[in-house]
């Protein structure tokens, strides 16, 4: 449905947002950019739905150009811009009836506005609207042609945990119906539990793709505690035989990660029990993409990185030879 | 279960017709997947008249809800043609071949054109942009081109219609004659219209605010009512100063419609002023194509 290709994007002042990307979005698809702020999300998003031209590379939507070719794709997509875009003196009902006149086999507007909670506001002007409603107004009016790839861009930015769980709602609803959507967001939470699959975007370039599973598999499980009194870290059992992989200490605070988490939580906690100590502030998580995100916002600066998971994997790498010297 | 999709042109329908970027007859499908799903099965495509009515819609509402703009659009050319009547009374126009009406008339259309049309849609197009309205548009079915004209058509039409009822009034207060050559007048006047409209996204294109809109539609609209005629016809200036002058852009509108009521315009004076008016829209709507901003400077 969507086909992206060295795709590269570059501003008058010569700020390159975007510099030779690819990825797929296959129908029935939810797809999430994921990234910073300036890392190139909107950039992108804007050349997908068409409003730019690319510097470089080829985007295909729908088998078609989405610049040259408007006519052909704009009947068969729907876009939730950033912000705004609707004139504040107008009626949320205003909106919907001229947004409606201008799309291919509009769903009736009240439908519309029910379908994310707006009915009540149907004559409210939308500069009366609070962010989050106005964000439910873009996202119903990027729904009103039913379109078959919908581009969401930070959808849920601004709305509150109830209005974001309605929203990942209709997502997932929408993903159902066969409806192919690709979304940019810089929460995590969001494209860990919509996306099917994600790209996590640095400095215009892919630094990680895959399902949030293998992203996040990149990365080691965490164990942290702090060191009973009277304990050196040496006092521990060898870390290599329990699977960490590195550590580092803090003050008392010790950190491992490891890949293998169970065995290496069972023979810690095993010492622990019988050398009779109780270990404080105990943590153990498995990965997650927060710090398969955090790693590539703080480490993969500055490498050609078109290789994707390769780079995080390498960081990953990186991190825990640096903490076995540590 | 591709359908054909031959969507229709802008044509002529709006005001202006600032190009067809983008207005190739692709072939796309209307309905297909998701959609056959929607209960009520209204799987139409839209038309370029419904898309740009449909806008026109909205924006006449805003019209409406602008008062600032209503103000200026519809109250100061009523009044400004009082001045150039009293003016126009210790002018010796008889000599020049024309009458109190013949001034004061091309004179309302020209304050008409200048204010409710090509101020006010300075203001629609620069303040649409910066509520990124503009953007928006262009994320849907729009054309860049119906966009232009159906945010310019509620101004234009308010335009126009201020422009019959001064003639009316200008006709039976200043004792105008039936014109002789209401086909020019009317030529002048759906000029005006489309020049205004497309000089108007042109300026829009160098205003960053909606402040801005304020003050920069002024250059245009002084030299216009300075030397098009509006105050002072061009009849009575020095033949150096006037023969610049006619090549204003707002000049031939004047001419044609002032000549609507003279019938004295030779055949090629009338030929030279409709290439004139002709010359500066297609100037004006190259501009627009090529420079009209979508989207604020970032």
């Amino acid at each position: 449905m969507i086909e992206v290709t060295d795709l590269r994007r570059v501003y008058g002042g010569g700020f390159e947002a975007v510099r030779g990307i690819d990825f797929s979005v296959r129908r029935g698809e939810v797809f999430a950019l994921l990234g910073t702020n300036g890392a190139g999300k909107t950039s992108t998003v804007e050349l997908l739905e068409g409003l730019a031209a690319p510097a470089g590379g080829r985007v295909r939507v729908l088998g078609h150009d989405p610049h040259t070719e408007r006519a052909a794709v704009r009947p068969r997509t729907g876009v939730m811009l950033q912000e705004g875009g609707f004139p504040s003196e107008l009626t949320v009902a205003e909106t919907t009836r001229m947004w409606a006149g201008c799309v291919s086999g509009a769903r009736p507007a009240g439908e519309a506005l029910e379908r994310v909670g707006l009915s009540g506001k149907a004559h409210t002007r939308v500069k009366q609207l609070s962010g989050g409603e106005r964000r439910r107004l873009d996202l119903a009016l990027a729904l009103l042609g039913e379109p078959e790839v919908l581009f969401l861009d930070e959808p849920t930015t601004g709305l509150d945990a109830e209005g974001r769980r309605a929203t990942w709602d209709l997502v997932r609803e929408l993903r159902d119906g066969g409806t192919t959507v690709l979304l940019t967001t810089h929460y995590l939470e969001e494209a860990e539990s919509l996306a099917d699959r994600l790209a996590i975007l640095h400095r215009g370039r892919i630094a990680a793709t895959g399902t949030p599973a293998e992203v996040t598999a990149t990365q080691p499980s965490r164990i942290s505690f702090e060191l009973p009194e009277g304990y050196f870290v040496g006092d521990l059992p060898p870390l290599g035989e329990l699977g960490v992989g590195g550590h580092e200490t803090d003050g008392r605070t010790v950190r491992l990660r490891t890949r293998e988490l169970q065995r290496a939580a069972t023979a810690l906690l095993v010492w622990a029990d019988r050398a009779g100590v109780e270990l404080r502030g105990l943590d153990v998580r498995s990965a997650s993409l927060e710090e398969a995100f955090l790693q590539i916002a703080e480490h993969a600066s500055g490498t050609a990185a078109a290789g994707a998971t390769e780079t995080v994997t390498a960081t990953a790498t990186a991190m825990e030879s640096e903490g076995y010297a540590a | 279960m591709n359908e054909t999709e031959a969507p229709g042109r802008p044509a002529g329908t709006g005001t202006r017709g600032t190009g067809t970027r983008g207005t190739r007859g692709t072939t796309g499908s209307a309905g297909t997947g998701p959609r056959a799903s929607a209960g009520t099965g209204r799987a139409a495509a839209s038309t370029s008249l419904g898309r740009i009515g449909a806008l026109a819609r909205a924006e006449l509402t805003l019209l409406g809800r602008s008062k600032g703009t209503l103000v200026a659009a519809l109250f100061v050319p009523l009044v400004l043609p009082l001045s150039v009547r009293s003016a126009a009374t210790k002018m010796d126009l008889a000599e020049a071949g024309l009458s109190v009406g013949t001034v004061v008339l091309p004179a309302a259309v020209g304050f008409s054109l200048l204010f409710a049309v090509y101020s006010a849609l300075v203001g629609v197009f620069v303040v649409r942009r910066e509520e990124l309205v503009l953007k928006r548009l262009r994320t849907g079915e729009l054309r860049d081109a119906e966009i232009i004209a159906g945010s310019a058509l509620p101004a234009s039409l308010t335009g126009l219609a201020q422009c019959l009822l001064l003639t009316a009034a200008c006709s039976l207060l200043l004792d105008l004659p039936a014109p002789p050559a209401p086909h020019l007048a009317v030529a002048g006047l759906l000029l005006g219209l489309v020049l205004c409209a497309a000089l108007a996204a042109v300026t829009a294109s160098h205003t960053r605010t909606g402040e801005s809109a304020q003050v920069t539609p002024m250059p245009l609209m002084i030299v216009s009512m300075m030397g098009s005629g509006m105050f002072v016809p061009l009849e009575l200036l020095p033949d150096r100063l006037a023969s610049v002058c006619e090549l204003l852009p707002l000049t031939p509108v004047l001419t044609l419609v002032r000549a609507g009521w003279t019938g004295a315009l030779p055949a090629g004076e009338t030929l030279a002023a409709l290439a004139t008016a002709v010359a500066w829209t297609a100037l004006a709507v190259f501009a627009v194509r090529r420079w009209f901003r979508w989207e604020p400077r970032r």
